[in-house]
């Protein structure tokens, strides 16, 4: 083994040995040395990689609880009456209920209810009110209701406000804080999973703020992504790397594909701005136009991804079906586009997952407007996922501050969740020729 | 088995099933296959020998056009197949390979189910009328190719997992499924034991009552057994093509008998 090249009868030249054990030793200590550069460089990487996850849990994690008061109310008839639904006075009544919970209010001082009505969240009165509309015998019963609180209160509860801070620094006064604890000591208060954050649309109230606005958008733009840049991308790659000559103008051509696929995103969203909203006047803000312009983007991904996993196809399959007496259209249908197929679909995936998180094109096409209903058709304006996390970064109420961190928690979840089923479906479908 | 080649070889000349003239061969600049012109006989075997390297498979290859598909491949010349130029534009190169099949020199079968592998050919033909037409075609195919009795139990598990040996015949199996009228072999033997390469020689001696057959082999032993013509080949050029007893027992060229008595190669 070690002396090849002597004569079969000759004994082993000395010194061949003591030179390989030399290089041997040699060439383990650069083997050693590599994999700890390896080591460090992977164990950097999720060094960074926990201290991002960290830093965002420790500052989102609030926002997927939130405070809650549970009241006892007497709907008053002299506040609401029926006739004139939807309109009543629900404000005064839930103020009238909750200043009844608290020792020492006067109730009949309006400031004082005012005040105490801030507790509330301002969509609590809207809940009340649909409850009323929805069921107008309640009008002079008393029924209970559980409701969001407003921010400063979500925050106390939370620990957010120090309560050793000057009165005058703070954002709640001594008596505010007290209400709070005397609700708080009779039980009313509560802290439960805020189902909010998913089944709201945004709102100017941290509260009531919530990601169904952004997901609906971000899911009929990925929708209308997806469904124009798969078939068109993968039609393109087939021809590209299937049917096309190869000459100047194919080579001319996938040049181009890979200059796209590294062009800035913002190139895109000036370009859709100016063609799909200037020239064939799209709506502003609809997710339609994020996905036309996500699909722009997207489509050298796959064209890329596609070829690449078709030219991974060895050759002998093709020249198998070509002997039979298959046709070209036959080979690439029967044949290559199965087999290259789990390959097409990791990168379409991929693709897909930078198109969810992609933020700048669709600031550019409006898609970061203040909307406070979820679009029912992908015409309708939309904020995104992305661009809901960079209105939120954006607002001053620190409500939005653990929003914001939550609502990157959830984008993050579904590039995971994405770039995870790529892997599935790599590992699951791999082929071994 | 022997004696029927023997009596093949007195009976003398066939009809002229495929002629080539002055065949060019070139990968980019590289000069494969140089002014070679055959004839090759209807209904008997030709062999192809020679040392590797020497544009056996890339001449096979152009008999089926299937050097066609390779990027930078150029072929010079004439090939008539039953007297039509074959490289004639009007020609379609997929009814061309349906008539005249191949067996690869790296066994290639179909990520498919072993079933499938042999049925895919008559499927896009359309040579089955129905399932169990289909399933006869593909067992006398398997049967033709020796490996039926290994793998009846399993004709829906993957062709690939079969060994290399198995892999060779099913792509025997695969290639006269179509009933082509010509079959080019490329090595077919090369990874089989003994027993299995007799029985792959005596399916080339049973076909060769309806098909013409190309081999090329780099086992002189087997090419004296089962053709009735040999090709020797050397440096791209045609050196020598007769009889096969004549090419064995008296070679006019001395780079045939160098070869054959195992002085090059
Ligand atoms: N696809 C190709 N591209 C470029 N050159 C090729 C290609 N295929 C074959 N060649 C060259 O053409 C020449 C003939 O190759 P060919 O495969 O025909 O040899 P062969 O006689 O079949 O050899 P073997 O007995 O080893 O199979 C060789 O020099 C080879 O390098
Ligand atoms: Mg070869």
């Amino acid at each position: 083994m070690t002396d090849t090249s002597s004569a079969p009868n000759t004994p082993p030249r000395h010194g061949t040995g003591a030179a390989v054990q030399a290089s041997l030793a040699r060439r383990r200590r650069k083997q050693i040395a590599l994999q700890a550069c390896g080591i460090g460089a992977i164990s950097i990487a999720f060094l960074m990689l926990f201290i991002l996850v960290a830093s965002l849990v420790s500052s989102g994690y609030q926002a997927f609880t939130q405070t809650h008061v549970t009241l006892d109310v007497f709907v008053d008839p002299e506040e609401v009456r029926e006739e004139r639904l939807p309109r009543g006075g629900f404000d005064d009544v839930l103020a009238a209920s909750l200043a009844r919970m608290l020792p020492d209010v006067d109730t009949s001082d309006r400031a004082t209810l005012r005040q105490v009505e801030r507790i509330l969240s301002n969509g609590a009165q809207f809940a009340l009110r649909d409850m009323v509309v929805a069921d107008p015998s309640l009008i002079g019963q008393t029924i209970e209701i559980t409701v969001p609180v407003s921010d400063p209160y979500d925050q106390l509860n939370k620990g957010l406000i120090d309560r050793e801070t000057p009165e005058e620094n703070r954002r709640l006064k001594d008596e505010e804080i007290a209400y709070f604890d005397a609700l708080k000591e009779s039980g009313a208060i509560s802290k439960p999973f805020n189902f909010g954050l998913f089944t709201n649309a945004d709102s100017r109230f941290p509260e009531l703020a919530g990601l169904k606005g952004a997901l609906v958008g971000s899911f009929w733009a990925l929708l209308t992504c997806f469904v124009i840049s798969f078939p068109l991308g993968i039609g393109a790659a087939i021809y590209l790397e299937e049917f096309a000559p190869k000459n100047r103008v194919s080579d001319f051509i996938e040049v181009n594909i890979n200059n796209l696929a590294a062009v800035p995103s913002v190139v895109f969203g000036l370009l859709a701005l100016s063609v799909f909203i200037g020239w064939f006047g799209l709506p502003r803000s609809a997710p339609f136009v994020g996905g036309l312009t996500l699909a722009l983007m997207t489509m050298p991904t796959i064209i890329i991804a596609t070829r690449a996993a078709l030219k991974s196809v060895p050759p002998s399959i093709r020249e198998a079906a070509l002997g039979l007496g298959a046709s070209r259209q036959q080979v690439v249908f029967q044949h290559v586009l199965p087999l290259a197929m789990p390959g097409i679909l990791t990168g379409t995936i991929i693709g897909l997952a930078q198109a969810l998180g992609e933020t700048a094109p669709l600031l550019l096409i409006g898609m970061n407007a203040f909307i406070t209903s979820a679009a029912s058709s992908p015409f309708d304006s939309a904020t995104a996922l992305p661009t809901q996390i960079f209105i939120w970064a954006d607002s001053p109420e620190r409500g939005f501050v653990s929003r914001t961190s939550a609502a990157i928690l959830v984008l993050l979840g579904f590039l995971v969740t994405m770039n995870a089923i790529a892997i599935f479906l790599r590992q699951r479908f791999e082929r071994k020729w | 088995m022997n004696d029927m080649t023997k009596f093949d070889r007195f009976v003398g000349l066939n009809e002229t099933k495929i002629s080539a003239q002055g065949v060019n061969v070139f990968y980019g600049d590289t000069h494969a296959v140089k002014d070679v012109s055959v004839e090759i006989a209807e209904r008997a075997v030709t062999a192809f020998i020679g040392p590797s390297g020497c544009g056996k498979s890339t001449f096979l290859r152009c008999l089926n056009r299937m050097n066609d598909t390779i990027d930078g491949a150029r072929v010079e010349g004439q090939i008539h197949l039953d007297g039509e130029d074959i490289y004639d534009p009007k020609v379609d190169p997929v009814q061309l390979r349906a008539k005249v099949g191949m067996v690869f020199q790296k066994p290639n079968p179909f990520p498919k189910s072993i079933y499938d592998n042999v049925a895919y050919g008559p499927r896009i033909h359309g040579l089955a009328r129905n399932k169990a037409d289909l399933d006869e075609i593909v067992e006398k195919s398997l049967r033709r190719a020796a490996i039926w009795d290994e793998v009846k139990d399993r004709l829906d598990a993957p062709g690939t997992g079969l060994s290399g040996g198995q892999q060779q015949r099913l792509c025997i199996a695969r290639a006269v499924a179509t009933e082509p009228e010509v079959l080019l072999m490329d090595e077919p033997c090369s990874a089989l034991d003994p027993i299995a390469t007799a029985q792959v020689e005596e399916l080339i001696d049973e076909l060769k009552r309806n098909v013409s057959v190309v081999i090329v082999t780099h086992s002189m032993q087997q090419a004296a057994r089962v053709s009735q013509k040999t090709a020797f080949f050397h440096l791209g050029t045609l050196v020598e093509y007769g009889d096969t007893g004549q090419i064995f027992t008296n070679p006019k060229d001395p780079r045939t008998e160098a070869y054959i008595t195992g002085r090059i190669g």
